[in-house]
């Protein structure tokens, strides 16, 4: 995959086992001092910071939502297809695709990260050469172990410099 | 020679503006049942005659000896006041050298339970709007009285003076049996779409329910400072409704209901659609966007506060093209018209004195 390919800023990081995350499910990470939900959706795998670009409330404790729209009073269509969490301080809908805001497109996005899914067993090599980093879990002290056998959700985040 | 504009309010005194006026709220008064008969088929003649009925009363609105009803000076010596073209003429037009202005006749209609009587008194007010006043004087235009209990009947009148050119709006009474943005009132809507009107959303009603929001005001003065809640709950009806998704070429003026309200009101309304909006998805951008492509609000009477106040409020609108001067003859306000002119911008003035009237009129 060509966007596993990390930027020069970039850093790669194991988050978690692949089926800790249920479809439709989440969890927060924490990667370098920053909280991060890894959402399950649709099949499809995102990475979104828990911070709300509005006034930095806790994005991803909000829900997950469809899209609502209407052509006409009276005329309520969704498009399960289209997701967007919703921050829990103000209900804003984010795209979960794009980051957008739902009432603007000139308004304050998420901040999403790519995400990917790899093989234990490249994950492994990838350790070993010090192309990935491996980060706790959430609810445990200890880091993602990873086994040759399983998939991994592997974030991709840009490097905070250390002070 | 004198100034074509010295009464921009009402009493003689200079004024920084010398261009044109158009006043977008005048009143026709209807002097008494008994000019309306001519208009009305015989078996309403004959039901009013059994009944003693003497029409309804505005009394309650406009109590008819309180100053804020009539200005002294426009108060006839016998009869009611406004009730004729002359005095009109005498009173505004020929003083204010307006170029047009516009005439609504507030007639409590709606007061009258009666749904098919409502509709012939309806009828007969304007037939006697057409005969009296619109053919008396070539500036005036004027707004269609309806059965506002009714609105499939309102439809039905709009269509039956809508092409009438002198009429270019349609007068909703605020308080109304329900909120205007209810389906309920669509057909209504859909007549004066048809006809290119403009919906006219003024002062006054009498259906069922306190006149504000909140119950019964114990005093006159409270009534008039609570009806600004009234119009504020219209025009949020309105918009989340979907009425203007509906009804896209509709366009409602404010009458009699001040503006500064309006900016605060619309940073509400923004940020509960921001978050709220999944329930009426037919909203699909921020209500101050509809309210400025869809509504306007008459300048008077104007809630006056501090000039450096008031300026920051006329900023807070965002748009110069908002605001549409009236004097409300003959109902008494401040004269600070020229007050609020003082902190406009240059470019905002003509708008409000003429030029957005003009437009949103087709006059």
């Amino acid at each position: 995959m060509s966007s596993t390919a990390p930027n020069n800023d970039a850093k790669r990081y194991v988050v978690a086992r692949k089926d800790e995350i249920a479809e439709g499910g989440r969890i927060i990470v924490k990667v370098e001092d920053r909280e991060v939900g890894i959402y399950r959706l649709n099949g499809k795998f995102h990475a979104i910071l828990n911070r709300c670009p509005h006034l930095n409330g806790p994005l991803c404790l909000g829900g997950v939502v469809s899209e609502v729209y209407s052509p006409m009073p009276g005329d309520i269509r969704g498009n399960p297809s289209k997701l967007f969490v919703t921050c829990p301080w103000h209900n804003w809908e984010f795209d979960v695709d794009t980051g957008q805001s739902y009432w603007s497109a000139r308004g304050p996005r998420a901040r999403l990260y790519p995400v990917e899914i790899e093989h234990g067993d490249e994950v492994t090599a990838e350790l070993e050469r010090g192309a990935v980093d491996r980060v706790p879990g959430p609810y445990k002290a200890e880091v993602v172990p990873v086994s040759l056998e399983a998939d991994y959700v592997v974030l991709t985040m840009r490097a905070i410099p250390r002070s | 020679m004198e100034s074509a504009v010295a009464y921009i309010g009402a009493k003689p005194r200079p004024s920084t503006w010398t261009g044109p006026i158009i006043d977008c709220d005048v009143h026709a008064c209807v002097p008494s049942i008994n000019a309306l008969l001519k208009y009305q088929p015989p078996l309403w003649v004959e039901t009013t005659r059994e009944r003693a009925w003497k029409g309804p009363s505005t009394a309650s609105i406009y109590p008819p000896n309180a100053e804020t009803s009539v200005r002294s000076e426009w108060r006839p010596e016998s009869g009611v006041a406004a009730s004729d073209v002359s005095m009109l003429q005498k009173h505004i037009l020929d003083v204010t050298r307006s170029e047009y202005a516009i005439l609504n006749c507030y007639y409590a209609v709606e007061s009258l339970r009666h749904p098919d009587w409502a509709a012939v008194l309806a009828s007969s007010v304007n037939d006697w709007l057409i005969e009296n006043w619109l053919e008396k004087d070539s500036r005036l235009r004027a707004s269609i009285v309806i059965p506002g209990r009714d609105p499939l009947a309102a439809a039905r009148e709009i269509d039956r003076v809508g092409s009438h050119p002198g009429f270019v709006q349609v007068l909703l009474p605020v308080r109304s049996e329900r909120p205007y943005g209810h389906r309920y009132f669509w057909p209504m809507f859909e007549a004066m779409v048809r006809h290119d009107l403009v919906a006219g959303i003024h002062w006054g009603g009498q259906t069922d329910g306190a006149p504000s929001p909140t119950g019964w005001a114990s005093w006159h003065a409270e009534e008039m400072a609570a009806e600004t809640q009234v119009f504020a709950s219209q025009m949020t009806s309105l918009i989340l409704e979907g009425v203007f998704q509906k009804f896209p070429q509709l366009r409602v003026s404010m009458l009699e209901g001040g503006f500064t309200w309006l900016p605060t009101w619309g940073w509400n309304l923004n940020k509960k659609w921001k978050g709220l909006r999944r329930e009426v998805p037919w909203v699909n951008r921020l209500p101050t966007e509809i309210i400025r492509d869809h509504i306007r609000f008459s300048a008077v009477p104007i809630d006056m506060g501090p000039p450096a106040h008031m300026r920051k409020i006329i900023e807070w609108l965002e748009s110069d093209d908002m605001l549409m001067f009236a004097t409300d003859y003959p109902h008494l306000h401040d004269d600070d018209m020229d007050d609020l002119l003082a902190v406009m911008p240059e470019s905002m003035r003509t708008n409000v004195m003429s030029e957005t009237a003009r437009r949103w009129y087709r006059l």
